[in-house]
């Protein structure tokens, strides 16, 4: 027996996708020779690989990943940070400092305090511990203008486009700096609030209507529209 | 003592109008709250039944993470408005144990190991009740972990069948579940066709009690569909809104 939907086909979880000699990839698992969702979303088969492209998902850490979090607890080593995962983050400050650290001497509060929003990477993650996190490279460490929208961590790879189409037409069109962390949080800086503003309501329209097609142009004409009428 | 009522008359019609082997008017609706993880909200005759999903999340007290696998902790609560008589706000042994049901007809159908040392908190509020809550809210409990995107074997659902005045029925209301002869709640995994949960109070032959299970199955069969179109409508409506505009 083949494919049993069509491709890009609303399942659900326990929806039978496939029978006989396929990869179980993103979002199904096998029984036997029995391919089933393991979640809601858009059912995908390449080749011999099926796979569902989730609609709503929760933030995995995984090594490499660009986050953006926000500090709720300064210890004597470091920070925990809440990453938006089931996890929370940890920041150590050998990992945020470029100089030795002596708990003796230096307060960790006066470089990172709590509520402070930083962009980090996750250097270590093997879910029996914590993520750890970094900042020591550039680009990343706190936040101190802009704003942050949260989408569905589901909805990053749309943000982002196929090699970065989206976000680099986001950039281009709002004039703004975005920054797009792997777990949802995205930073946005511009030159004003409106810009901000436009950006802001572009990725939530990203984020509705992120199972489509054609939503590049559709956000395009949106921005255009939104800055023309503001003007 | 006053008269038994009569539940099911010449014709075979129930006091609420319906056939033996029909289920009540069902509404499902995920996403209904906005600050949990994943909900839904589920009307099944005169039941109202609102069930908020948060996690997976550290859990607090931390002594009962598991290094393993995450855990589902369950919460059944009826509204002190919910039954006619005011119902006490603190949680009853009925409750408790009903949570402690609920909690272990999905445990099957959820990828818990995937999510070590972490809780799952499910919030069950019931509304206003009519009979058959405890399947209701699995239904709905259900639709809020896949909203949440939450990893799942299978959908559950569940529904009850039993006994009125000599009939077999499916799922029961309020007073075919208190003055009839059985009640038999299933809770089952369609795709796998598995019983994630069977109790019964009452009386059956072991002939009635098989009739009883097929009945309560074709009942989640119906429901079951029901709840995969109220998961996808949520994300069907953009999808048609935007494909409009594309073909003008």
């Amino acid at each position: 027996m083949p494919f049993l939907y069509e491709n890009r086909q609303i399942v659900t979880p326990g929806d039978l996708l496939a029978e006989g000699d396929y990869l179980a990839a993103d979002n199904t698992f096998r029984d036997n020779e029995k391919i089933y969702a393991c979640r809601l979303g858009l059912v995908e088969y390449r080749g011999r690989k099926v796979q569902v492209v989730a609609l709503n998902n929760l933030y995995f850490p995984a090594v490499e990943d660009l986050v953006i979090g926000k500090v709720v607890e300064v210890d004597l080593h470091g920070w925990n940070v809440d990453i938006n995962s089931p996890y929370a983050g940890n920041l150590r400050a050998s990992e945020a400092l470029s100089r030795p650290f002596r708990p003796q001497r230096n307060e960790l509060s006066d470089f990172l305090d709590v509520g402070d929003v930083i962009v980090a990477k996750v250097i270590a993650f093997d879910r029996t511990r914590d993520p750890s996190l970094t900042t020591r490279e550039p680009e990343l460490g706190k936040i101190t203008y802009g704003q942050i929208v949260r989408v569905s961590p589901a909805k990053i790879p749309r943000v982002i486009g196929r090699k970065g189409s989206m976000i680099n037409m986001l950039k281009n069109e709002t004039r703004c700096n975005i920054t797009v962390g792997q777990n949802g949080l995205i930073s946005i800086s511009g030159r004003s609030r409106e810009d901000e503003r436009i950006a802001a309501l572009a990725i939530q329209k990203i984020e509705e209507e992120a199972h489509t097609s054609g939503l590049t142009d559709r956000v395009t004409e949106m921005i255009r529209k939104e800055r023309s009428e503001n003007a | 003592m006053p008269k038994k009522p009569k539940l099911v008359n010449k014709k075979g019609i129930r006091t609420d109008g319906r056939k033996l082997d029909e289920i009540r008017p069902l509404k499902l609706e995920v996403g209904v709250v906005h600050n949990a993880d994943g909900s839904a909200y589920i009307e099944q005759g005169k039941n109202k039944i609102l069930a908020a999903l948060y996690g997976p999340r550290e859990v607090h007290p931390r002594h009962l993470a598991l290094p393993d696998r995450g855990i589902l902790r369950c919460r059944y609560h009826m509204a002190p408005f919910s039954v006619d008589e005011r119902k006490s706000p603190a949680p009853s042994r009925r409750e408790v144990e009903i949570s402690k049901v609920i909690r272990e007809a999905l445990e099957p159908a959820i990828f818990l190991e995937r999510f070590p040392r972490t809780s799952i908190d499910l919030f069950i509020e019931v509304l206003q009740a009519d009979g058959g809550t405890r399947c209701a809210s699995i239904t709905v409990a259900s639709l809020a972990l896949a909203d949440a995107g939450i990893p799942m074997k299978d959908l559950v659902v569940a529904c009850a069948a039993g006994k009125a005045d000599e009939h077999l029925v499916l799922d029961l209301n309020d007073i075919e579940d208190k003055e009839g002869g059985a009640d038999v709640p299933v809770a089952y995994m369609p795709n796998f066709d598995a019983v994630a949960l069977l109790q019964m109070d009452g009386q059956l032959t072991i002939d009635e009690f098989k009739e009883t299970i097929d009945l309560a199955l074709n009942g989640c069969r119906q429901i079951y569909a029901v709840q995969k179109e109220s998961l996808k409508a949520k994300y069907l409506a953009a999808k048609e809104e935007t494909e409009e505009v594309e073909e003008e």
